[in-house]
C-alpha cells in the first residue's frame, strides 16, 4: 500500500478580518454567500479532507472561485489554513517555524504558476537557477543542474534569452524547469496550462506525463478543465464553493457521480457518451496467429518494443495473448500452448465512457472485439482521453 | 464676506519658531557635521567635474546621445551644451550641476530605504504618504527658510533645500515600484524559500528598478528647478545669473541664462531616460 504524501485534514481557509465569526457561522451551517454578506470575509476552502498518495498525479478541478488555488497554496503555506491540519510526510506543516518552512520550500515542494511567475529581469538560465541560488549552492553545480532541467523541458539553446522573448508555452517550460531543478518530491501546479492555447496545451500535457513517468514525483495539478483533469489525473477531486464534492479515479466520476452537480460537470465531457470505441481504437502493432512460430513472434515483439501481443486463430477470433517473457525461454514450436486466456476485452461499439473501468487499471493495450469475438483493434487509456479532450 | 473674528486666533507660527530655535541651539553640532560633510562631498564632485576639459564633456555627451538614441540626438544634445559654453555660462553650469548631482545622491541614500520601508510597513506608508503629499504641494521656496535657518547662506543650504524639494518622487516611485511587483512573482520567490533579504535584493528591487529610474529622473528634474530658486539663498550657478538679471532688468541676459537652464534640463532628462531604457533592455 503506497503511503500518503499529503494529508489534508479538515482544512478551512477564510480570507479577511472576521475569521472567528466566519468559522462559527460555518459550523452553524450558514452558506458562504451569507457569510460573505454578513462578515465581509471570503471562505476559500471549507472543511476539505484529502489524502494524496506518493507518486500520484492528483488533479483538483472546479469552476473559477471554487477554491482550487486557495487549497493548493496551503500545501506550501502561501496560504495558512485558518483551521485544520496539513501533513506532508506525516508532519504538520502548519506548525513549522520560518526556518522549517524555508527548508520545506527549498528542498521538498516546488510550485508552477498559472501566469508563469518568471523573473523578468533574469535570463532563462538565471530563472531556472533561482531555487538553487537561494539555497547558496555553488555557481558551477547549480548551473549544471539548471542546464539539465532546461534540456529536459526541451529548451536547450534558449538559456540566455529573457522571458519576454519567449512564447507562452516556452515560458511555462521555464516555469516547469525552475520547479524541477530543486528536485522536489512534490510538485504543485496551479493551472499551469490554462494560459496556453489548445495545441501547445496538449503538447505540454503529454510532456508533463512523460516527465512524471520518468521522475516519479507526486504532483498536485489544478485545472478548471474536466478534460485536462481526466487526461492527466490518476485521481481527481472536484471542488465547489470551497467544498470537496467528489474525489476518485476519473472512471468513478462517470460510473458513480456523487450528485447532480458532478453529473452536470461531466456533461461537458459528453463526447464520452457519443464516441464509440471503434472510432478511437488502433490497429495492434504486433499481432499473432496461434500457428506462428515462437521465434518469429519473439523477433517481432522485440523489433517493435512490445512485451505482449494478442493471438487469434485463422478466423481472426481472439484467443488470448502471449507475453514476451514467457516466450523468451522457448525456442521451438508454435505459440498456441503459451496463450493466456484470462483477459479483458472491450466491444467495439461500446461508448468510451464505458471503457474507463477497464482502461484505468492498466496502461496495456486492451483488445477491442466485435460481437463475433473477432479482434478488431486495441485501445488504451491514453487513446480514450486524447479522443475526449481533442 | 465678513471678516474672520479677531478674537479667534491660534497660530502655529510661534511654536514652530520656538521649535526651530531649540533645534538650532541643541543640535548645533549635528548641523555643523552635516554642513561639513556636504561641503567635502561638494568639493570632491566639483573637483572631478573641473578636471574634465569642456570638449571631453561635450564629446562624451555626443557619444551618449548617439549610443542611447541616434546620431541626431547626439548632435542636438551636444550642441545644446556647447551653446551654454558660448553664452559664457560654462563654469556656472558646472556649479549648478554639482548641486544637482549631490542632491540626487543624497536623495538616493535617503529615499531608497524610506521607499522600501513604506512598501514593507503599512504603518510607515500611512505616516509617510501624507507627508509626501504635503511636501509636493508646498511652494518650493518655503524650503529655503529652514535651509537658511539651519545652514545659513551658500551651497550647503542650497543642497539641503534642493534635496528636500526633490526627494518625494524618488521615495514615492521606489515605494510604488516595490509595492506593485507582480504578486505571482513575489509568490514564486517565496515558494522557493527565499529569505526576506533575498526577496528584496534578488526580486523586489530588480523588478522595481525601472520605476526607481523614473523616480531618479523626476527627482533630477525637480532638483534642476529648485537649484535655480536656491540662488536666492546664495547658491552660485546659472540661477544666480537669472536672479541678477531680474534685479538689473536685463531681459537679454535673463533670457539667455533661462535658456541655458532649459538646455541643461533637457540634456539631463534625455541622458537619464535613455540610460533607464537601456538598463531595462539589458538587465
Ligand atoms: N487573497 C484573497 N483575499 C480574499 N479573498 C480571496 C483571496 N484569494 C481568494 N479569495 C476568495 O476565495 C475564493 C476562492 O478563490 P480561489 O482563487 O481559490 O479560486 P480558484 O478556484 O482558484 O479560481 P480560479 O479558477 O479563478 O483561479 C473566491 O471567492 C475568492 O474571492
Ligand atoms: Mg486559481
Amino acid at each position: 500500500m503506497p503511503k500518503n504524501k499529503i494529508e489534508v485534514k479538515n482544512v478551512t481557509l477564510v480570507f479577511g478580518k472576521n475569521r472567528e465569526r466566519a468559522l462559527k457561522m460555518l459550523d452553524e451551517g450558514k452558506s458562504i454567500q451569507e457569510i460573505r454578506e454578513k462578515t465581509g470575509t471570503a471562505v476559500g476552502v471549507n472543511n476539505v479532507s484529502l489524502e494524496i498518495e506518493e507518486g500520484e498525479m492528483f488533479v483538483i478541478v472546479g469552476l473559477s472561485g471554487s477554491g482550487k488555488s486557495s487549497l493548493i497554496r496551503c500545501m506550501n503555506m502561501l496560504n495558512v489554513p485558518t483551521r485544520g491540519e496539513l501533513l506532508i510526510d506525516g508532519e504538520n506543516i502548519c506548525e513549522y517555524d520560518k526556518k522549517q518552512l524555508r527548508a520545506l520550500r527549498r528542498h521538498k515542494v516546488s510550485m508552477v504558476f498559472q501566469h508563469f511567475g518568471l523573473l523578468s529581469h533574469r535570463t532563462v538560465l538565471k530563472n531556472v537557477e533561482y531555487g538553487l541560488e537561494v539555497q547558496g549552492m555553488a555557481d558551477d553545480e547549480r548551473r549544471q543542474k539548471a542546464l539539465a532541467a532546461i534540456e529536459m523541458v526541451g529548451l536547450k539553446g534558449w538559456e540566455s534569452y529573457f522571458p519576454r522573448q519567449l512564447s507562452g508555452g516556452m515560458k511555462q517550460r521555464v516555469g516547469l524547469a525552475r520547479a524541477l531543478t530543486n528536485e522536489p518530491e512534490l510538485l504543485l501546479m496551479d493551472e499551469p496550462f490554462s494560459a496556453l492555447d489548445p495545441l501547445i496545451r496538449r503538447d505540454m500535457q503529454t510532456e508533463l506525463l512523460s516527465i512524471e513517468d520518468y521522475m516519479d514525483k507526486t504532483i498536485v495539478f489544478i485545472t478548471h478543465d474536466m478534460n485536462e483533469a481526466f487526461r492527466l489525473g490518476d485521481r481527481v477531486a472536484l471542488l465547489k464553493d470551497g467544498e470537496l464534492v467528489q474525489v476518485g479515479k476519473p472512471g468513478e466520476f462517470f460510473e458513480n457521480p456523487a450528485n447532480d452537480y458532478v453529473r452536470s460537470f461531466i456533461e461537458d465531457v459528453d463526447k464520452s457518451r457519443i464516441l464509440r470505441v471503434k472510432t478511437v481504437m488502433r490497429q495492434p502493432v504486433v499481432q499473432a496467429v496461434d500457428k506462428d512460430y515462437v521465434t518469429d513472434v519473439v523477433r517481432r515483439l522485440k523489433e517493435n518494443e512490445r512485451d505482449f501481443c494478442y493471438v487469434t486463430n485463422d478466423k481472426k477470433e481472439l484467443l488470448g495473448y502471449v507475453e514476451l517473457e514467457t516466450l523468451m525461454d522457448v525456442n521451438q514450436g508454435d505459440v498456441s500452448s503459451f496463450i493466456v486466456k484470462e483477459f479483458e476485452s472491450i466491444t467495439r461499439n461500446s461508448f468510451l465512457a464505458e471503457t474507463y473501468s477497464k482502461l484505468d487499471e492498466s496502461n496495456y493495450d486492451v483488445a477491442v472485439v466485435d460481437n463475433k469475438n473477432c479482434l478488431r483493434g486495441v485501445i488504451n487509456h491514453e487513446d480514450v482521453v486524447s479522443a475526449l479532450s481533442g | 464676506m465678513i471678516g474672520f473674528p479677531e478674537s479667534l486666533r491660534f497660530e502655529i507660527s510661534e511654536p514652530i519658531d520656538q521649535c526651530v530655535n531649540w533645534l538650532l541651539i541643541n543640535l548645533e553640532g549635528l548641523f555643523d557635521a552635516i554642513s561639513r560633510t556636504i561641503l567635502s562631498i561638494f568639493n570632491a564632485v566639483e573637483w572631478v567635474l573641473n578636471i574634465l576639459p569642456w570638449w571631453v564633456v561635450i564629446i562624451a555627451l555626443f557619444y551618449a546621445g548617439w549610443k542611447l538614441y541616434n546620431l541626431k540626438t547626439g548632435i542636438v544634445l551636444s550642441v545644446m551644451l556647447f551653446c551654454i559654453g558660448l553664452f559664457g555660462l560654462w563654469d556656472l553650469m558646472i556649479y549648478t550641476l554639482v548641486i544637482v548631482i549631490i542632491s540626487v545622491m543624497v536623495s538616493l541614500v535617503l529615499g531608497l530605504p524610506v521607499g522600501i520601508l513604506m512598501a514593507k510597513s503599512n504603518l510607515a506608508k500611512q505616516i509617510i504618504l501624507p507627508i509626501l503629499d504635503a511636501m509636493q504641494t508646498m511652494p518650493s521656496f518655503v524650503y529655503l527658510i529652514p535651509a537658511v535657518m539651519f545652514f545659513g547662506f551658500g551651497k550647503v543650504p542650497a543642497v539641503f533645500a534642493t534635496t528636500t524639494y526633490a526627494i518625494p518622487p524618488l521615495i514615492r516611485l521606489t515605494y510604488l515600484g516595490i509595492a506593485n511587483v507582480n504578486r505571482e512573482v513575489i509568490e514564486a520567490g517565496k515558494s522557493f524559500g527565499s529569505t526576506s533579504a533575498q526577496m528584496l535584493f534578488k526580486i523586489e528591487f530588480p523588478q522595481a528598478l525601472s520605476a526607481i529610474m523614473t523616480g531618479i529622473n523626476q527627482t533630477t528634474m525637480m532638483a534642476m528647478a529648485m537649484v535655480v530658486i536656491s540662488s536666492m539663498i546664495g547658491a552660485e550657478g546659472i540661477g544666480e545669473q537669472v536672479l541678477i538679471s531680474i534685479r538689473r532688468l536685463e531681459v537679454g541676459q535673463g533670457f539667455q541664462a533661462g535658456l541655458a537652464i532649459v538646455f541643461l534640463a533637457i540634456v539631463l532628462d534625455r541622458v537619464l531616460q535613455g540610460a533607464a531604457v537601456r538598463l531595462k533592455e539589458t538587465e
